[in-house]
């Protein structure tokens, strides 16, 4: 009966967290006064939406590779040690050598690309549960940081590296082209090759995968490595934005904003199908709502309780009793 | 003793799953001091049955008394109090734990509110050496072989001074020495006046230790009858739900295929043109016979001893005989699922050992399981991904199909094979079981493969789709594709086949064709005592 009007799955998934933001929007425009003026100095925009697209960009970046990850039906904790790790790399190489910059960025992204691959073969060949296995490298990895950079945090005057962060194109800080353009790359490249039809078949069931030939070990290993690099990525603005890697504090949580930010985007837990866009919007809600509370003097040790219970409010309305039921109400009102 | 009532009397129970009666009105009684045999294939409501009893699932409707006083257990531990207790299949013991820590886990005594180690081992020891068994009882179970924690598990079942011990088929994983070891304990357990209701699909094993047999099918009690007046073949009949008689004329393949060639367009599944090999129609006769695939002696311990097996080019060959026979386990082996530890094979005359599905793929070797829902479908995926994924798979990503070729091959094959769907972009899983299994059938006919093996393609399929996919695996051998063709339904794998391998116990025992390919014939062969 449902199926002669169905909703196309990808656009249903983005409903939530778009109600979501347009709802703290319209917060904001009544009890925020100031929240949107923008304004226009040396050829780039500033702002409070400015500022929250800069932020939520670090936490977009982390959401794209973890999009991929979770759809395989897998999770990495891992992330926020591997933006540490990236940041320290790619400081050690710009104070201490004479390391051309491309090569910097390259290193950063290799070292993520390095650890995810750890992640992967934990996961994919010794068959080690998800979570474990990349909560050893959440551990582990602060620590290959910390012997990276000495245990000292590293500050250095890089103008092409600090500028990564620091410096806007076409009116936007470049975090957000960065993030803009590796979610539309990722999409790209997932949609149309068979990527992401082998990464959402393997999340659903990698039995049957097996089954039908598809690679499903090589499937998991690529997309942890895939992971790692876009915390290598997430690593190198992060450093730039603060012109200094920090082994203990880069990052720090970074792992739970992108899980939760691919969870209100509605890539569901258990795996299978995914949304990027849904990430991204997931993103910039968490990041919106953290400068929400801000603003209205909610100090940082509190702010994480009114988040969660939002976050709690969004994952209810998806989860699937709650949307059969909905979808009863409207059935009936239909009927 | 016939004054008493029964230790266990099972009246009219029956139990549904939504739409779906798994039993309908089932009878039983187990004696005290008695073996009795629960058998039954696929779908027969075994499981459902024991499930009431243990108090796993709730009955819909009926009586089951124990030694005449009505039980009706809320969990399997309430049903443990009440003297039922159950060994699975699948062990549920903690390895890490001691035989003794095993024995008395959930029920220990304490001592001054500590739990009482040395009672413990004690009544550990107690519980083996009821069974005979010299085991030291402070070993991990995890360091025991599979029959020891077979034999822990029934020493567990035993501490609460149990009445009716069921065991879920206990030897599947066991050998012949361990099973031998495990029926000693039985008959020992009977004689003490213990009732034993045992399921299983050996059966050697069930004339071995059994008093009485109990067959139920499709949910329905069929017969219950004293093991040594109830002769193997009339046994496996009543469990195949066939009636023996005349009426049973095997058709020959080539009849069947020329018929069905020319009957619905299902037949005439034209090569994808993307594939380079479009092979032109053979036809099936002595001049062209060809041998696509050769088993020989191929063993993998617990799943298959020396099966031998022969498929030429544009034949069926049907493999027959119970389930736990080593069908589905040969044709795993044959796919690389689970690759063979001795013996050889031969495809299109090189040699094949497949270390996987990839590998079996790659030379033109297509399955579709048997259990379409875990092994089969990939559910909340489109139909259109489904079909397409073992041709990209083998293609690679790097070769990715377009878009619209995905579409192209997608729709050309739901329209070739009549799969009902909304539409290509619908998740699998809202279709009906005959169209889920159509598209995985349409997943590999997308790859063009040469060697086809189908394990119970028509299982939960309704009988207008069990035609249809009849119908297309004629015309696959037609086409000069061989086929591997499984089914527990006799009459459709006479039918289909022209040649029939019958296993028994996980051992190749007999090959039927021409004139002696009967219904009868391959019963009789499943039935004969090895």
């Amino acid at each position: 009966m449902a199926s002669a009007r169905r909703i196309n799955p990808a656009i249903a998934a983005l409903a939530w967290p778009l109600a979501a933001l347009a709802l703290l929007v319209l917060f904001n425009v009544v009890f925020t006064p100031g929240f949107f003026s923008v304004e226009l100095r040396d050829g780039r925009l500033f702002g409070t939406p400015i500022d929250i697209l800069n932020h939520a960009s670090k936490v977009a970046i982390v959401a794209v590779g973890m999009t991929i990850v979770i759809a395989t039906g897998g999770v990495d904790l891992s992330v926020g040690a591997v933006v540490a790790i990236a940041g320290a790399a790619a400081a050690m190489l710009v104070t201490r050598t004479q390391t051309p910059f491309p090569l910097v960025i390259l290193a950063a992204l290799g070292a993520g690309g390095v650890a995810g691959l750890c992640n992967g073969l934990l996961v994919s060949r010794l068959r080690l549960q998800p979570i474990v296995a990349t909560l050893v490298l959440m551990v582990a990895g602060r620590g290959v940081a910390q012997l990276i950079t000495d245990g000292l945090i590293i500050t250095f005057e890089h103008r092409a590296l600090s500028s990564l962060a620091n410096a806007a194109f076409a009116f936007l800080p470049i975090p957000a082209w960065i993030a803009i353009a590796l979610a539309l790359a990722t999409g790209l490249f997932a949609r149309r090759t068979a990527a992401g039809m082998f990464v959402e078949a393997v999340g659903d069931n990698d039995r049957a995968c097996r089954y039908a030939g598809v690679n499903d070990r090589a499937v998991k290993l690529a997309a942890y490595a895939f992971c790692g690099v876009c915390a290598g990525l997430a690593g190198l603005v992060e450093c730039s934005y603060i012109k200094a890697a920090d082994a203990n504090n880069a990052g720090l949580f970074l792992e739970l904003d992108a899980i939760l930010a691919v969870v209100i985007g509605g890539t569901s837990l258990s795996g299978g199908r995914f949304s990027l866009a849904g990430s991204l919007a997931g993103a910039v809600l968490i990041q919106s709502l953290t400068k929400t509370l801000y603003m209205h003097d909610v100090s940082a040790d509190v702010a994480p309780l009114p988040k969660a219970v939002a976050v709690l409010a969004v994952c209810v309305l998806q989860s699937p009793r709650v949307k059969d039921r909905i979808a009863a109400l409207f059935n009936r009102g239909r009927a | 003793m016939s004054q008493s009532p029964p230790l266990l009397q099972v009246s009219s129970l029956s139990k549904r799953y939504g739409r779906l009666v798994a039993l309908g009105a089932v009878d039983l009684e187990v004696a005290r001091g008695s073996i009795h045999a629960l058998m039954g294939e696929n779908g027969a409501g075994k499981s459902t049955l024991i499930k009431c009893l243990t108090g796993a699932v709730r009955r819909d409707a009926g009586e089951v008394r124990l030694a005449g006083r009505a039980c009706d257990p809320a969990s399997p531990r309430d049903a443990e109090s009440l003297g039922i207790s159950t060994v699975f299949q699948e062990i549920n013991l903690i390895p890490h734990m001691s035989i003794a820590e095993n024995i008395t886990l959930g029920r220990e005594s304490f001592r001054f509110g500590l739990i009482d180690r040395k009672g413990a081992t004690q009544r550990a020891k107690v519980a083996i050496a009821r069974l005979g068994l010299a085991i030291e009882v402070t070993r991990e179970v995890g360091s025991c072989s599979i029959a020891v924690q077979q034999l822990v598990a029934i020493a567990r079942a035993l501490d609460v001074r149990a009445r009716l011990l069921i065991l879920d088929e206990p030897t599947s994983s066991l050998d012949r020495a361990e099973t031998a070891q495990l029926f000693d304990i039985l008959r020992r357990l009977k004689a003490e006046g213990l009732g034993v209701l045992f399921v299983t699909h050996f059966l050697d094993q069930v004339y071995e230790v059994s008093d009485q047999i109990t067959v139920l099918r499709d949910g329905q009690h069929v017969t219950t009858r004293a093991t040594n007046q109830f002769p193997r073949f009339e046994l496996v009949s009543a469990m195949l739900g066939r009636a023996l008689g005349p009426t049973s004329s095997p058709e020959r393949t080539e009849r069947a295929c020329r018929e069905s060639s020319q009957a619905a367009g299902v037949c005439s599944v034209a090569p994808l043109s993307n594939v380079s090999s479009s092979t032109p129609t053979q036809s099936p006769s002595p001049d062209n016979y060809r041998e696509l695939l050769t088993v020989r002696a191929v063993s993998r311990p617990g799943s298959i001893e020396r099966a031998d097996l022969t498929i030429a080019t544009g034949q069926a060959v049907g493999l027959a005989g119970l389930l736990g026979s080593g069908r589905t386990e040969l044709a795993k082996v044959i796919f690389g699922m689970e690759p063979a530890d001795a013996g050889s094979m031969f495809l299109d005359g090189a040699t094949y050992a497949p270390r996987s599905p990839r590998d079996a793929i790659a030379r033109g070797v297509a399955l579709t399981p048997e259990s379409r829902k875990t092994d089969g479908i990939v559910p909340n995926l489109s139909v259109r991904a489904n079909i397409v994924l073992a041709l990209q798979a083998r293609r690679g990503v790097w070769r990715s199909l377009s878009a619209r070729r995905r579409e192209e091959i997608a729709s050309e094959l739901i329209e070739k094979l009549g799969i009902k769907a909304a539409g290509a972009d619908v998740p699998i899983s809202s279709l009906s079981g005959g169209n889920q299994q159509k598209a995985l059938l349409a997943r590999w006919l997308a790859t063009e493969p040469r060697l086809f093996i189908l394990d119970e393609p028509t299982r939960g399929v309704d009988v207008g789709a069990k035609q249809e996919i009849e119908r297309l695996i004629a015309s696959l051998i037609e086409r000069g594709m061989g086929v591997l063709f499984i089914s527990s339904e006799l009459p459709e794998v006479v039918r289909t086949c022209s040649r029939v391998s019958v296993l028994r116990d996980r051992r190749t025992v007999a090959e039927l064709s021409g004139d002696s390919l009967t219904e009868e014939r391959v019963m009789e062969a499943i039935a004969t005592h090895g």
